[in-house]
């Protein structure tokens, strides 16, 4: 059974079909605890401190951007948390996933061809090869 | 404050800082250089400045993990009192920057920060940005397709190296590879060493030559105004930046007696006035810095370099810092400010718009801030001034009822008085304030001119639904409701 499961989102598509998989997972199981973990990027703090008037401001525009998620979760009825952590989006996952233990990750994949994944790197897979847990790379 | 918490703060994380402060000593060699060049002073300025700056604040900060040095916001501010009066009084300027930036701390004035609207503040970056492209166009005339070339390699170098590797900083390896090709061609472009000297001299402290009167007084002190502003605009920006990257708190008013701290001492030093810098402190936060060793090595590892390396950094073509600033411009612009244009509130977006075009107007950060502020002051207040009433006829057209929404003060009350119809037939007349709120005499007098026109007519007049607070004000200010009451009382 998966009972502690980590969902990392950043809020897109392919996230929300990753929160589907996630709840899958769940489904059935009363033990089942889903992590969501939203991760803000150095690049896109400067951003977000730019447009919005002050932390509450911000904390709340990122909330907002996982709204869809957590109406999902909360209408399955399992138990979940959200947490916003900040750095590089790979690292940060993995460190999270490897200092709290998790039974898997669940993350999507954001579907870049080959060159866009040689220029940008890609998240899932940095998570997939470094993080101690199963991963599950929702396509 | 105690002594676990300094601890913290100097030692937490010792091996990222120190790593994270080397790499930010590098990106700023050529930053200070470059600044020191749009300023019009030696490059030595700017990095005295920067050495100085980094250290001290990285003791007496509110910030820790954030880097200040020398930057182009304030560069730009000084680049006419150098012209007119020489570097001298830049350095009494810069002590004086100081000065006020501590009597600005003392009195916390950091809390007026949120009083500058976010549209100001893109229109900062974004005017900086277009401020630090445009100085750097002069560097292109009278120079021949070399320039042009190493500009243009120096750009390549600078994003295309870091899709392969971030080992190392991609402006540093443009600078040296430009400069390796222009030793080695032989080429005959300017350099650093064309542009002002470069000493292997640690700085010295020294009082500004200048005569100390009133009249000396009167040149610095608008420059030195308008630099501590704009200093601390961008130390307090980039204090939230590296707030929200961290995810920690950070003491604004403790960061703003150290600017003003760090600035003192650079203008002792030969340095000119510096502030916090945001890419420099992304950079820092992103290579793994955190706490106030990394800004210390920053300076210390700058000053090593520059003593190190003094024979080369003379070297240095000037296509490789236009390259380097170029890219500074680009990082400094808010990109997706462009892209929500047409989603921003229309007067937000016309703040932004006219903060941008009066500073590249102006040449000066701190006008455009004012008007953007001043402008968005006026935006609000006549967005507040709207004032609905709408009336209802009771008991077969004998009572009106008025109700008024909204807020009544000096700028509202000429359209709250007008939307009433004085001459109207029936005998009773309800103004419901309940939604209302008076906030100053003007709008107790219009409310006295509106009862009394119709007491005039001989109309019974009910002002209901007041607040508390605005019926203490009609308590104490209005006349319509004590005897021998004239309007003209106020």
């Amino acid at each position: 059974m998966f009972n502690k499961i980590l969902l990392a989102s950043d809020g897109s598509e392919h996230a929300i079909r990753a929160v589907e998989k996630a709840l899958l997972l769940a489904q059935n199981n009363s033990n089942a605890f889903i992590e969501v973990v939203y991760v803000v990027d150095g690049d896109k703090s400067k951003a977000d401190v730019l447009q919005n008037w002050n932390a509450v401001d911000i904390d709340f525009k990122r909330k907002e951007k996982l709204a869809f998620t957590e109406q999902k979760l909360k209408h399955a009825g399992v138990r979940y948390e959200i947490n916003i952590l900040h750095g590089d989006p790979g690292p940060s996952i993995v460190k999270y996933a490897n200092e709290k233990v998790f039974d898997v990750c669940v993350i999507g994949s954001r579907g870049l061809n080959s060159l866009q994944e040689m220029v940008l790197g890609s998240v899932s897979h940095k998570v997939a090869k470094r993080a101690n847990c199963p991963v599950m790379i929702v396509k | 404050m105690n002594l676990t918490m300094i601890k913290q703060s100097w030692f937490g994380n010792i091996k990222g800082d120190v790593l994270a402060g080397m790499v930010v000593a590098l990106a700023l060699i050529p930053e200070a250089i470059a600044f020191s060049i749009i300023a019009g002073v030696d490059p030595m300025v700017g990095l005295y400045a920067s050495f100085c700056i980094a250290v001290v604040i990285a003791f007496v900060g509110g910030r820790p993990g954030m880097i200040s040095a020398a930057t182009g916001a304030m560069a730009l501010l000084m680049v006419t009192l150098v012209a007119d009066h020489g570097l001298q009084y830049l350095l009494a300027a810069t002590i004086l920057t100081g000065v006020i930036q501590i009597v600005m701390g003392i009195f916390k004035l950091a809390r007026f920060m949120k009083f500058v609207p976010r549209s100001v503040m893109i229109g900062f970056v974004n005017a900086l940005a277009i401020l630090i492209f445009t100085s750097q166009l002069q560097h292109f005339v009278g120079e021949s397709w070399p320039m042009y070339a190493m500009v243009a390699g120096a750009l390549a170098i600078i994003y295309i190296l870091p899709r392969f590797t971030k080992a190392v900083p991609a402006p540093l390896v443009a600078i040296i590879v430009i400069t390796l090709i222009a030793v080695f061609t032989g080429s005959e472009v300017r350099t650093v060493g064309d542009m002002g000297e470069l000493t292997q001299a640690l700085p010295l402290f020294l009082l500004p030559d200048i005569p100390l009167n009133l009249e000396t007084l009167m040149i610095i002190f608008p420059y030195s105004l308008a630099l501590a502003v704009v200093g601390l605009l961008e130390s307090l920006l980039t204090a939230q930046i590296v707030d929200d990257m961290t995810d920690t708190e950070s003491d604004k008013n403790k960061e703003t007696k150290g600017q003003g701290i760090a600035n003192v001492v650079a203008g002792f030093f030969g340095g000119m006035a510096g502030c916090a810098m945001i890419g420099q402190s992304v950079i820092n936060v992103k290579s793994g810095g955190r706490g106030r060793l990394s800004t210390l090595t920053a300076g210390v590892f700058l000053m090593i370099l520059i003593m190190v390396f003094n024979d080369l950094l003379v070297q240095i073509p000037m296509a490789a810092l236009v390259g380097v600033m170029i890219m500074v411009s680009v990082g400094t612009f808010d990109w997706s400010s462009l892209r929500h244009l047409h989603l921003m509130p229309k007067t937000d977006a016309v703040v932004m718009v006219v903060t941008v075009a009066t500073v590249v107007m102006t040449h000066n950060l701190s006008i455009g801030v004012l008007v953007g502020v001043l402008l968005s002051a006026i935006f609000f207040a006549a967005k507040i001034s709207k004032v609905h009433v709408h009336s209802l006829q009771l008991e077969a057209g004998r009572k009106k009822v008025y109700v008024v929404t909204g807020q009544l003060f000096f700028a509202s009350v000429n359209d709250f008085v007008a939307s009433f119809d004085y001459k109207e037939a029936c005998e009773e007349i309800d103004i419901d304030l309940k939604a209302a709120h008076l906030w100053d005499d003007s709008a107790v007098g219009a409310i006295d001119k509106i009862v009394m026109k119709y007491q005039d007519n001989g109309t019974k007049v009910n002002v209901i639904g007041l607040n508390h607070e605005s019926s203490v004000l009609v308590e104490k200010r209005a006349v319509y409701n004590k005897p021998d009451a004239k309007a003209a009382n106020h």
